[in-house]
């Protein structure tokens, strides 16, 4: 059977795509510009046998995603700026608590109630770190309809592989617009479920390391009875005040994703071999950079384009490789300036870093940033 | 019977058996003020059977502890 | 007699944390009688907390037990109930946890009826903090955000289940321990939203600064303040002031969420609009 093609906006894209990863549960609260995804997962749940919920609040919606997953369902929320700034706390559970679920963040113009239609990557920090405490998290950046799609199959594959909450950040220009887009098929995209307990419940620790950083994960009613709790805990899942084994814990945690950073990080590197200049951009900036590319190399001018799909864990290492190769890394941001902190601290001071900042409701467009290219050149 | 690897101190006569865990017991003194009999006492902040003789088997100690540290067995 | 509470314990847990003469045990007890006379089977049955001392319990029983954010019980309970609509879940929760930074969720699932029994733990103070005063602490005791007498109002918390919606209504104090067993069971076996608010005292940080000189004269307050609904409502108003009832209050079959929802489910799955 051919893939069907179709003409989906972002947002209805994220929720197929969670649908094809096996997500059987989303809580949600209507918000300005993700509130369709809330609407097609309440139109296909049902039809799936699926359950939707809206709840009555953000908060509640985090939660309630968290206890599905307990139970055993892979699940999702879709949120914008104020929504995810309420999520946190309970984004921090799931990470301790080492509970897969999907949280997607389509950005609008922030801070507060911001510029509600207008798009936004003024959020991308608070991916990082926005609940307290050290913690494990990825974000995950795409900016094309088609890659929203399979981007959510890899976020819920990453959540439910390394136990983690995994957040889908992109600003409201791609969650609104619509583009073409080929479905894939049943069976064509990877889809990774939680490794389940290979020992019988009375040998089952929920968070036993030994055999490797992401404990294998029983779900609740399945006869391994265990307790789950938001303070810090050993492997039984039961609190241990401060003492060594919270530190190393918490390293562990960490580890799971640091350790496998090269499983998780993902770019997109257009042109860069060649390149004197080069721009690291992702979302709506990312789809002007490439513009920009191929504009800046019809006057041949050598530039590329560095566009991360993970976000967090940061590509570290490939933005200080880039750095010895370029002269400049342009950044553009619909923020007034935070990922370029990321790219400075990687690039160690090896070439100049220039950014474009635009917070007035409109994308920076593919001008602007080979302006900025001509600048430094 | 209650299972349990924890020590225990009973005293019993024909009728009934106290038991009493004093690792568990906190000294609240709840189930001395409640027994309609004052079969109980405090010694060292734990609870303590002063007079089996007089328990009259009502179960109020045991219902009303809160740390699982005393329990009555009948004998009929 | 001597009841055999064990086999729903997790045994290594104990003693547990809570303070000497606080009265959770004594209402964890009965909770487990409750649980054993309703035949839940453990595997089935998920309970769930907030924070605060109450919400300690889970980790005490064994049972799939999760102790989760400060107010947010109930709502990671919706979760796991839409998921599972088939298995028992139960949330323990504080007078602070339910109905202070936890009262949306609270009346939001009250008003839907989704089949998850609540038993609230009321000791009328943030005992887990060290005595602050709550929704429920009453007017004029002391605490340490109200040292010169509490002139915060309070939620009567089954009124305010019973106006958002909840279709079983129940109260009981740890004095009346033996009479807690019942409205736990009853409250398992309803078929929807059930709150049970069960009277609790907090020697520590409540009854040591309000007067009462030991845990008994806590539980003999409530001895004294509370009466069975039967007989409270036949007593005239004067006999009856400054005392409420204990029992179940109130019990209404009306349609439960899961149920609505996964029938929607399946006329959706059978073609129907």
């Amino acid at each position: 059977m051919a893939r069907q093609v179709k003409l989906f906006q972002g947002n209805e894209a994220c929720a197929y795509g969670a649908l094809y990863a096996g997500c059987s549960f989303f809580a949600g609260y209507p918000i300005t510009p993700s509130t369709e995804v809330a609407e097609v997962m309440a139109k296909e749940l049902p039809k799936r046998g699926g359950a939707f919920m809206q709840m009555e609040d953000e908060i509640a919606s985090m939660a309630a995603i968290i206890g599905a997953s307990l139970a055993g369902a892979k699940s999702m929320t879709a949120t914008s700026g104020p929504g995810f700034s309420l999520k946190q706390e309970n984004i921090g559970f799931a990470a301790i608590a080492e509970v897969p679920c999907v949280v997607v963040n389509v950005m609008r113009g922030g801070p507060s109630t911001g510029v509600p239609t207008g798009p936004g990557q003024s959020d991308i920090m608070q991916c990082r770190w926005g609940t307290h405490g050290d913690h494990p998290i990825i974000t995950i950046t795409p900016a094309y309809v088609q890659e929203i799609f399979s981007e959510t199959v890899r976020a819920f594959n990453l959540a439910e592989k390394y136990r983690n909450p995994v957040i889908i950040a992109f600003d409201e220009i791609v969650g609104h617009m619509r583009e073409r887009i080929e479905i894939p098929e049943p069976g064509e995209l990877e889809v990774i479920d939680r490794k389940k307990p290979d020992v019988p419940p009375e040998e089952y620790f929920p968070y036993d390391s030994s055999k490797g950083d992401i404990p294998p994960m029983a779900n609740f009613f399945e006869g391994y009875r265990y307790h789950v709790t938001g303070l810090n805990h050993d492997r039984t899942g039961f609190p241990i005040n401060a003492c060594e084994l919270v530190h190393i814990e918490e390293e562990r945690l960490l580890r799971k994703i640091y350790a496998n950073r090269d499983d998780i990080v993902k770019n997109d590197e257009y042109m860069l071999d060649d390149a004197e200049v080069a721009v690291f951009a992702y979302g709506a900036c990312g789809r002007s950079a490439r513009e920009a590319v191929d504009m800046a190399r019809k006057e041949g001018i050598k530039i590329g384009l560095l566009r991360p799909l993970t976000m967090w864990p940061f590509p570290d290492r490939e933005v200080e490789a880039l750095a010895e190769r370029v002269k400049a890394i342009i950044v553009p941001e619909l923020s007034l300036g935070q990922i370029i902190l990321e790219v400075e601290r990687c690039s160690k001071g090896k070439c100049r870093i220039d950014g474009i900042f635009r917070v007035d409701g409109e994308p920076i467009s593919p001008f602007q940033i080979l302006d900025k290219v001509k600048e430094v050149l | 019977m209650v299972k349990t690897a924890e020590k225990m101190v009973s005293t019993e006569n024909d009728k009934v058996k106290i038991t009493i865990i004093p690792r568990f017991c906190k000294g609240c003194e709840i189930c001395v003020r409640l027994c309609p009999k004052s079969v109980l006492g405090m010694e060292m902040f734990k609870v303590k059977v002063v007079d089996v003789d007089k328990c009259i088997r009502c179960g109020q100690c045991e219902l009303r502890c809160p740390d699982f540290a005393i329990f009555i067995e009948k004998k009929d | 007699m001597a009841y055999d509470y064990s086999r729903y314990l997790r045994n290594d847990k104990f003693p547990h944390i809570w303070c000497p003469g606080c009265t959770y045990g004594i209402v964890l007890k009965a909770i487990i009688r409750a649980i054993d006379k309703a035949g839940l089977k453990q595997d089935d049955t998920a309970i769930v907390s907030g924070i605060g001392c109450a919400s300690r319990l889970p980790g005490y029983v064994d049972f799939n037990t999760l102790h989760t954010t400060h107010g947010r019980a109930i709502a990671f309970a919706t979760g796991i109930k839409m998921v599972k609509p088939d298995k028992n879940v139960l949330v323990i929760t504080g007078d602070g946890d339910a109905t202070a930074i936890g009262g949306n969720h609270f009346i939001h699932a009250c008003r839907r009826n989704i089949d998850i029994t609540v038993v609230v733990f009321n000791n009328y103070i943030y005992g887990m903090t060290g005595g602050q005063y709550s929704p429920t602490t009453p007017t004029g005791a002391v605490a340490t955000t109200m040292p010169y007498g509490n002139v915060d109002p309070q939620f009567n918390i089954l009124e305010l289940a019973k106006g958002a919606g909840a279709t079983f209504i129940a109260r009981g104090t740890a004095y009346h321990a033996a009479g807690i067993d019942n409205l736990v069971v009853e409250a398992i076996k309803h078929k929807g939203l059930s709150v049970v608010e069960i009277i609790n005292a907090c020697p520590t940080t409540y009854g040591r600064r309000n007067k009462f000189k030991s845990p008994t004269d806590m539980l003999l307050w409530m001895k004294d303040h509370f009466l069975p609904v039967t007989a409270f409502e036949k007593l005239p108003p004067e006999k009856t002031a400054g005392k409420l009832p204990m029992g179940i209050l109130y019990r209404e079959e009306k349609p439960e969420y899961t149920e609505m929802y996964y029938s929607m489910v399946k006329r959706v799955q059978e073609g129907g609009k």
